[in-house]
């Protein structure tokens, strides 16, 4: 009967382990969810960055003396998956806030849960402007550079440019659909003299680049814009220089610099590209120096884009929890609303007007070094410069 | 002009790509009847494998050498596959190889992962093929020059290997009648393996071939997979001549339809599979099915409706399950109604499946049309609750009716195929009519009123409809109707022969099944509060059919069981390891060859046996219901 009884007792200990609640009732805990298995060149740097924004926060004392723990799910890229795991986050586990999200439409769902639920939800990565705009809401904060302030800081090196005969490649969903629509429409503002002569819409991860290649070197456009990423991007870009698509040819491109998308072409890197990115390798600010050295320090390996997003995104949670002095959804807000903090970019702030930090993003040239796609000529570009004005972003957002 | 040629090129090496993997997967068909939903995985770790080979050996020797032996290496571990897992289920139930090869398929995307890492990775060119050649001014990738030429030079060697040889003569002859062939004193396993062999080597040759054009990375597999099967299928299963042309029309069609209509990409394929089934319903170059000879496991094991005992146990089980919010938290509750929905999903496809014998792979669009519904009703026009849950699946009812007409006049793998280009002919335009349905972006908020906003009261509401839903199926096999149904099932020369109107028959029981997964999907809206097009995705009809086969199709009310299994074993994993897909698609695997009936399927030839060693007296009393079949 003892040896059933303590093997029973083993049984529970085991399924307690299993279940990972090592979190004290006193311990802060904080919800993250993303893509991990449909998107891991993105996930595995970012969960390192967040890992080692806890570690930093618990080694300075945790926030306000509690400990802090991140528990993290994965949502198969799954709108309706990351509900469940949102669910079971703000329901079971009991978490302050929720965090996280890589795709728009997941980032609208669990932004749209946090608003029914009434849960503080601080959206990592979701680029789409909805999620502050469009449709916003009260509870949902977002830390990246949206689609419209990384298109003004394109738009701003592309309307330089002599070229007047644009062509445009995007990935067929609403990321790609709406970073051409705000390309567009800023940069015709600014160049009415632009003609638009060409546009392709592969579905995204199913490029068939060949012809598409073929479609647009048809129209024969003097500058190109591209939107495409991830495998979609190496196809393309393979297949454009096998073509000579990009000789004699400007090319602007979103998110290309990102260590994420240039490391995998290697020697198939264009040069020239005006692209938004993450030059890790030549940004020389002591708040990056410092990031830079705990981050290869601990993992042996450099940061990606997805890296910082992770890492600022828990360093932001704690700066508004620390701030709130309460896990409190109410209060959280009003300390969210317009707080400052340092970030490995410099300063940032999360605008009261519609919940949008001014986190920036570089904007450079893409060149080969060895081998290696790398940026050059970068600028960081502070993401408070590219926004609307108060009015037009009101007029955009809908009342809480 | 000198575009058109080149662009009509560029469309040729698509072509020749595609019709590597189509091929293997067409022969694999033809053979064993094996729907290899494993294809795209032997595809994507051919590529990897050759990553590493010619990244490490360098020079034409090199590289040449890896695409190779890299094929070599995947047909190897194909081989291990069909004998390790697949000769032991080459009896259970049609399709059911499909759950096997599914598991496997999971199994893959993460072990890739875990071997490869994360990031994307570019292979090298090929060594005496990474320029161009100029054609007027236009420029044409030596590399597409070798692919183009390669893909006749494929088909010739196996038009050789099939018309020249003994072993040749042998896979034509199963492709035709292979219980003949078996009965002829072939050696039908060693076939089969060898069969799978060489289908699985043209499957890595493909993608090994695609290294130096393509990034190498996880989700290969998911990308090709599907459009191969619309390739086989376009050009008649088990056809090879056919699979070329097929390829070659889906990418010529492609290639100048962009010129066009840039976004037509996203679902020319499946508009080409639809026309082409409509018209041909055997597709361009197959041939009628010959009529199945069936095994007799269907009438071993007679369906009869509960016992007293069993109706007893049931609402028992019920009883309990309606106790759950007494202890449970929100969020098992919350899991519990997910379930319940499922319940209702797999269900409707079980019945569709089982007792219309019509495996349909677009079962989500019904699902997705029901939720659909309701969000337009609810958002658009304000209506309340109850009314949208009652007239939103009718959204999914009509997608049915006008969708099941076409899809009935088909059988078989053909049927399954039209279903699932009707679904995705449903979901792009749920995903690219933004002004309507919000594209990818969905349409969020629509959360139940305050009657129902509790956990518990939805979970309440969740299983009283799973359970009415799933009695009134049941009441429904056991009707004049589903007897009907079941006849057109087993035998459609005699059921037509005695009177019965086999098409109207199974297109009404199409509706059925449709509507019934609207309900889920009406449902499934208020849980998350947001419709998005993945509720009308291929992975979600997948999901359905995984909960039917792994319940047991063979029996009446398998996908109940299946989908609580599935659905709460996904939602745990998921929740619990970064790993979950391996951990799925290991215990799929293990469930397949353990239960290759099915978990019910299993558990009632249990029963059966304890039946039959108990007196003869309680046998006697199915004997009446044996005779009715």
């Amino acid at each position: 009967m003892r040896a059933r009884n303590s093997f029973v007792g083993a049984a529970f200990a085991l399924l307690a382990a299993g279940m990972g609640h090592s979190a004290l009732a006193d311990d802060i805990k904080i919800g993250e969810i993303n893509s991990y298995s449909l998107l891991p060149s993105f996930t595995e740097p970012y969960r390192k960055g967040w890992q080692l924004a806890v570690e930093e926060i618990n080694a300075a004392g945790g926030i306000n003396g509690k400990k802090l723990v991140v528990i993290s799910k994965d949502d198969g890229g799954k709108p309706a998956d990351a509900q469940t795991a949102a669910n079971e986050l703000v329901s079971s586990e009991g978490v302050a806030m929720l965090t996280g999200t890589f795709l728009s439409n997941i980032g609208l769902a669990v932004s749209d849960f946090a608003n029914q639920k009434k849960v503080f939800f601080l959206a990592a990565e979701p680029l789409t402007d909805a999620v502050t705009w469009a449709k916003g809401n009260k509870y949902t904060f977002r830390l990246r550079p949206s689609n419209y302030m990384q298109a003004a800081m394109l738009v701003e090196a592309a309307s330089k440019l002599p070229a007047k005969r644009w062509a445009t490649i995007a990935p067929n969903y609403e990321y790609g659909q709406s970073a051409v629509a705000v390309f567009k429409k800023l940069m015709s503002e600014k160049r009415p003299d632009i003609q638009w002569v060409d546009e392709q819409w592969p579905p995204q991860g199913k490029i068939d680049a060949g012809p598409v290649v073929q479609a647009v070197a048809q129209a024969n456009p003097e500058a190109i814009l591209n939107v495409t990423f991830g495998p979609d991007l190496v196809k393309l870009v393979r297949e454009g220089n096998t073509r000579g698509l990009f000789k004699g040819r400007e090319v602007v491109s979103f998110l290309t610099g990102e260590p994420e998308y240039l490391d995998p072409l290697k020697e198939e890197t264009p040069e020239g590209w005006i692209v938004t990115g993450y030059p890790w390798y030549s940004i020389k600010t002591p708040e990056h120096d410092a990031f830079l050295k705990a981050y290869q320090a601990k993992y042996n390996d450099y940061p990606r884009l997805g890296s910082i997003v992770g890492y600022q995104t828990i360093k932001a949670a704690a700066a508004i929890i620390a701030k709130a002095g309460s896990t409190d959804t109410d209060k959280m807000i009003a300390a969210a609303e317009g707080i400052s903090m340092p970030s490995p970019f410099g300063e940032i702030t999360f605008r009261k007007i519609d919940h949008q930090s001014t986190l920036g993003a570089f904007v450079g040239k893409t060149a080969q070094k060895d081998g290696k796609g790398v940026m050059v000529d970068t600028s960081y570009k502070k993401g408070s410069d590219y926004l609307p004005s108060d009015a037009e972003v009101e007029k955009l957002r809908p009342k809480d | 002009m000198a575009f058109y040629v080149v662009q009509f090129l560029t469309g040729l090496a698509s072509a020749a790509s595609l019709f590597l993997v189509a091929s293997g997967l067409s022969i694999i068909f033809g053979v064993t009847r094996i729907v290899n939903f494993a294809h795209g995985a032997f595809y994507m770790i051919g590529a990897y494998i050759a990553f590493t080979l010619t990244e490490r050996f360098s020079g034409a020797f090199g590289f040449w050498g890896g695409v190779v032996a890299a094929a070599l290496a995947v047909a190897l571990i194909g081989v291990l596959v069909e004998i390790v897992l697949l000769r032991r289920i080459y009896h259970a139930p049609e399709l059911f190889q499909l759950l096997g090869t599914f598991g496997l398929t999971l199994m893959v995307e993460d072990l890739v992962v875990l071997i490869w890492g994360p990031d994307d990775l570019v292979g090298r060119r090929a060594p005496g093929f990474k320029g161009a050649v100029d054609f007027f001014g236009q420029n044409i990738p030596s590399y597409d020059l070798f692919l183009i030429a390669l893909g006749p030079v494929v088909l010739g060697v196996l038009w050789l290997l099939f018309q020249r040889t003994r072993w040749g003569v042998l896979v034509r002859a199963a492709t035709q009648d292979r219980d003949m062939v078996a009965a002829l004193g072939v050696n039908q396993k060693w076939l089969f393996t060898s069969v799978f062999a060489v289908g699985v080597f043209l499957a890595a040759l493909g993608g090994a071939l695609q290294i130096p054009r393509d990034a190498v990375h996880h989700a290969m597999d998911l990308r090709i997979i599907v459009e191969v099967f619309v390739v086989v299928v376009i050009g008649g299963l088990g056809s090879i001549v056919g699979a070329f042309v097929a390829a070659v029309l889906v990418s010529e069609l492609n290639a100048f339809g962009i010129l066009i209509f840039p976004k037509i990409s996203i679902i020319l394929v499946f508009l080409v599979m639809a026309v082409v089934l409509i018209v041909r319903p055997w597709g361009l170059f197959g041939k009628p099915e010959a009529a199945a000879r069936k095994t007799p496991g269907l009438s071993v094991n007679p369906w009869r409706p509960l016992t007293l005992n069993e109706r007893l146990a049931s609402l028992a089980a019920l009883i309990i399950a309606a106790m759950l919010p007494l202890f449970a938290g929100n969020y098992a509750l919350t899991v519990g109604s997910e379930i319940a929905i499922f319940v209702i999903f797999a269900v409707s496809l079980h019945f569709l499946m089982s007792v219309g014998g019509l495996a349909s792979f677009g079962h989500a669009a019904y699902f997705g049309l029901g939720a659909y519904g309701v969000a337009f009703l609810a958002k658009m026009a304000g209506l309340p609750m109850i009314v949208c849950l009652l007239l939103g699946p009718l959204l999914g009812c009509m997608g049915a009716a006008v969708f099941g007409f076409f899809a009935v006049q088909l059988s078989g793998v053909y049927f399954a195929m039209l279903t699932l280009a009707f679904a995705q002919i449903v979901w792009s335009i749920a995903f690219q009519w933004v002004s309507v349905t919000g594209g990818d972006n969905g349409i969020l908020g629509v959360w139940p009123e305050k009657w129902a906003a509790s956990p518990s009261h939805f979970y309440w509401l969740a299983l009283g409809v799973a359970a009415l839903v799933t009695i009134a199926l049941r009441v429904m096999v056991f009707s004049p109707f589903g007897y009907a149904l079941r006849a057109t099932r087993d035998s459609l020369l005699r059921s037509e022969a005695v009177g019965i109107n086999a098409k109207r028959i199974q297109w009404t029981a199409f509706v059925i099944a449709g509507t019934t997964a609207g309900i889920g999907g009406a449902l499934f809206a208020y849980l998350k509060g947001s419709v998005f097009p993945d509720n009308l995705g291929i992975s979600l009809s997948v999901d359905a059919l995984v909960m039917v086969l792994l319940g047991g199709v063979e029996t009446v009310s398998g996908g109940v069981i299946g989908a609580i299994v599935y659905k709460a074993l996904n939602i745990w994993l998921v929740s619990q390891t970064d790993l979950s897909k391996l951990v799925l698609g290991g215990f799929i695997v293990l469930i397949v060859v353990v239960f290759p009936k099915g978990i019910v399927g299993m558990l009632e030839i249990l029963a059966q046996r304890r039946r039959k060693s108990s007196p003869p007296g309680s046998s006697l009393l199915a004997k009446p219901v044996e005779s009715a079949e």
